[in-house]
């Protein structure tokens, strides 16, 4: 790879100094002379970030020539790693609160900030953009470049990339506790926040593609098809759903431009490919890239491949309308929003299939490595609630499950059983890898996190099972002189058990994720592995294998 | 293999994610703002008053939507223990819609005129006072806070943006109709109830002030939801169904 130009290298520096600086410059105008409290905050967080990333890049000059781009630019993706593992904790714990807020109110302190009402989108919003989305970001930064065998593109933007992330994350946490919500499900940041993300995205794009415009490969990999398509779907759902008319431009509060079933459907449309596309497509790319790797096989079928991504993302975008069942939707889109949602069932399994079978010739690795059972584990869980999605989305299924908390065990399914030991598997594949180690510290605590948060999502998704089916049928239940049977709050009292349970389920989960981060940890400051000889090749990073030629990156 | 294109081109791989992604967004969100079956005619609905207006803007910054719904399906247990299902056309005035996903509590669409203001005043401050077994979280802060409404004109201009159809008239007045709805003594109370028909005029939460509290303000949009639109005039057979 040829030097960059000291032209484009100062360029670049004054180009990142003078986006640093119009950011500070807008920070403080908000700080300053911001209508509400909340927007005060925000602009003094943005200028201190701003003028944070600024004074680095200003101390911290480009070296320049052949060497800076020599080899892999795995910063960014490091960063990523722990701040995915960091809010995965901070989210799985929030979600703990929340979860023992249900079964004793008394914790809610009947405050505005401890409330639930507050507390669980911060709860959502962490596990799903903070964790998920730092999974995501640390996984398709890695995973681009190796498989197009080139150096990320860009120099400042794959840093502004991470940190622009985590600045959004901290924008929407904070504005949460405080108030400051949209109103939408997934979708509660306010209208600056938005705008913030949406910068962040594109330049996520232009990274994410430009690694590809330089590959070295001639084809590009499965695996960042499946990203490619979550990042620009992600960005398309995001702007139209946020589309708001700001109440002022020195406010934080903002008005839907939509409005009643029109804003209703935009929202599932969003919130619905959020899973689609947010949770499901990006973490098949994981899928597609660490499975086959850590077991050493080739993707079982390429073809199936190819159908299933075309099949998903068609498909997938339908299925919104299967949330306003019997609702004031017309019934033509209720109907389309079904029979899309059912038909996604094959796509879904095909997908299953390749992830399964690519272990075809290595399933002892089920019993010998812990990490490619979170794997191939998660791929199971995708299977089951990509089976009962479908299922649910039947309008007389629905018809009983919908307002119930059966919804939220069938979200959980995915989101503690695939979303959640995918991720960890591939945490634990990646961490050795990026930070250059022999092995993980300890294998031996990956099988006690792998069934901690095991018995925890048992705990956890059948107790919503069992409580939410009871929840609907008691709210339709008559009696024998044709009143209904009970009155709501018999029905609210009926799930103080399950919520324990529930709750007991999400705290061990909980706690297999701080297993988690004590394991990161002592592997990224590079403590001695305990178990080192237990652990596969692969296990450590690619060019210390015994017996792996170096093989440089371009 | 003719996949060969998608795999060797980012751009046509690009291109063709966005083509195939946009027809079912394209196919079920367009048509509902085209066609004029999407939200049925009735007789009733009008914007909020600027104090109920206020209250809806707690409910959601209290995230009342996270355990509560507004849309009753057509069902029969639910018509039975909510009342009449909920038409397209009493959340057309609703940026954003709130009609919610989860029932960890009930339906709140006709919850208007369902209970006292006391009842909800009580109930808001200590839920478990009221009703022993609910899991919701108390809300005693409400009634301590002042309302902080000195923008509702700016608020009724960004939504008339947004296609509310607030009339001058009604932006000019916002200030005074907040004061004028927990007033009923007043003069300016009588010209509320023209502009906003049905708008209930009282102090909601039960304490004597001229200043409206966060209570009042949300009292003030529960008592009103679902109390709008006139079914004796609602004919579902006619031009209303869809």
């Amino acid at each position: 790879m040829k030097a960059t130009s000291e032209e484009v290298i100062a360029l670049s520096g004054a180009a990142a100094i003078v986006v640093a600086l119009v950011g500070a410059v807008i920070g403080l105008v908000f700080a300053l002379f911001g209508h509400d409290e909340v927007i005060r905050l925000h602009g003094l967080f943005f200028l201190t970030a701003c003028s944070a990333a600024a004074i680095y890049v200003a101390t911290h000059p480009r070296e320049g020539g052949e060497a800076e781009q020599q080899g892999y630019f795995d910063g960014p993706a490091r960063v990523a790693t722990l701040a995915a593992v960091f809010w995965g904790v901070v989210g799985f714990f929030v979600g703990t609160i929340i979860a023992w807020q249900l079964a004793f109110p008394a914790l809610n302190f009947d405050l505005p900030w401890t409330n639930f009402g507050r507390l669980r989108p911060l709860h959502t919003s962490a596990v799903i953009f903070a964790f998920g989305g730092n999974v995501l970001l640390a996984t398709s930064l890695y995973v681009v470049q190796r498989t197009c065998r080139a150096r990320l593109a860009g120099f400042w933007s794959g840093w502004f990339v991470v940190w622009g992330y985590q600045l959004f994350i901290v924008l929407a946490a904070s504005g949460y506790v405080l108030g400051a919500t949209q109103g939408k499900e997934y979708a509660e940041p306010e209208w600056y926040t938005d705008i913030w993300l949406t910068i962040v995205w594109v330049t996520y794009l232009l990274v994410f593609l430009g690694t590809i415009w330089k590959r070295k490969e001639p084809h590009i990999y499965v695996a960042n098809w499946f990203y490619l398509a979550f990042i620009v779907t992600i960005a398309l759902l995001h702007v139209v759903n946020n589309l708001s008319v700001p109440v002022s431009f020195l406010g934080s509060k903002s008005y839907s431009l939509f409005s009643g079933v029109q804003d209703a459907m935009t929202q599932w449309w969003y919130g619905h490919n959020a899973v689609g596309f947010f949770l499901t497509a990006g973490f098949l790319a994981i899928m597609y890239y660490f499975i086959p790797k850590r077991v050493e096989r080739p993707v079982y079928s390429y073809r199936l491949s190819i159908i299933h991504f075309w099949s998903l993302i068609f498909l997938y975008i339908w299925a919104g309308p299967h949330h306003l069942h019997y609702t004031a939707l017309p019934d033509w889109a209720q109907t389309l929003g079904m029979t899309f949602s059912i038909m996604l069932w094959m796509p879904s399994w095909g997908g299953m299939i390749n992830g399964l079978m690519t272990l075809s010739g290595a399933w002892d690795r089920l019993r010998t490595d812990p990490v490619v059972r979170l794997l191939v584990v998660s791929v199971a869980f995708y299977g089951m609630s990509t089976f009962e999605g479908p299922l649910m989305s039947i309008k007389a299924v629905n018809s009983l499950s919908h307002y119930t908390d059966w919804t939220i065990g069938h979200v959980h399914s995915g989101a503690l059983g695939w979303v959640g030991m995918v991720s960890f598997g591939a945490i634990y594949c990646m961490v050795p890898w990026l930070w250059k180690r022999e092995g993980l510290y300890s294998l031996r605590l990956v099988e006690w996190h792998f069934w901690i948060a095991m018995i925890g999502i048992v705990l956890y998704i059948s107790s919503m099972w069992v409580s939410g089916i009871m929840q609907g049928l008691m709210w339709r239940a008559y009696d024998h002189l044709g009143f209904l049977t009970y009155s709501f709050v018999e029905t609210v009292e009926a799930m103080h058990w399950p919520y324990i349970i529930r709750a007991t389920g999400g705290s061990l989960f909980l706690i297999g994720s701080l297993l988690m981060a004590l394991n990161v940890w002592r592997t990224v400051r590079g403590d001695k592995s305990v178990d080192i000889a237990s652990q596969p090749r692969v296990a450590a990073a690619p060019e210390l294998r015994v017996g792996a030629l170096a093989a440089p990156a371009e | 293999m003719k996949h060969d294109i998608f795999e060797k081109r980012s751009m046509v791989l690009l291109i063709g994610i966005l083509i195939v992604v946009a027809i079912g967004g394209l196919v079920e969100i367009v048509p509902l703002f085209l066609l004029g079956s999407t939200i049925e005619k009735v007789q009733g609905m009008r914007p909020y008053s600027p104090l109920e207006l206020a209250g809806r803007d707690i409910y959601l910054r209290e995230g009342c939507y996270n355990c509560h719904s507004q849309m009753i399906r057509s069902l029969r247990d639910e018509v039975e223990r909510y009342g009449h299902y909920s038409l397209a056309a009493e959340s057309m005035y609703d940026h954003p819609f709130q009609w919610g996903s989860k029932r960890t509590g009930p339906d709140l669409a006709r919850i208007g005129g369902k209970y006292s203001d006391g009842w909800h005043v009580a109930h808001m401050t200590a839920p478990r006072e009221i009703v022993p077994g609910s899991v919701m979280p108390g809300y005693p802060f409400l009634a301590e806070r002042k309302l902080d409404a000195a923008d509702i004109a700016t608020r009724m201009q960004a939504l008339r943006l947004a296609g509310v159809p607030y009339s001058d008239e009604m932006i000019t007045a916002a200030n005074d109709d907040l004061a004028a709805q927990i007033n009923p003594e007043s003069e300016a109370a009588k010209s509320i109830v023209a502009r906003y028909p049905k708008a209930q005029v009282r102090k909601f939460d039960g304490v004597a002030s001229a200043e409206p509290t966060e209570l009042d303000a949300l009292i003030a949009y529960l008592q009103m939801l679902g109390t709008l639109v006139d079914f004796t005039k609602f004919d579902e057979a006619g031009p209303n169904l869809r």
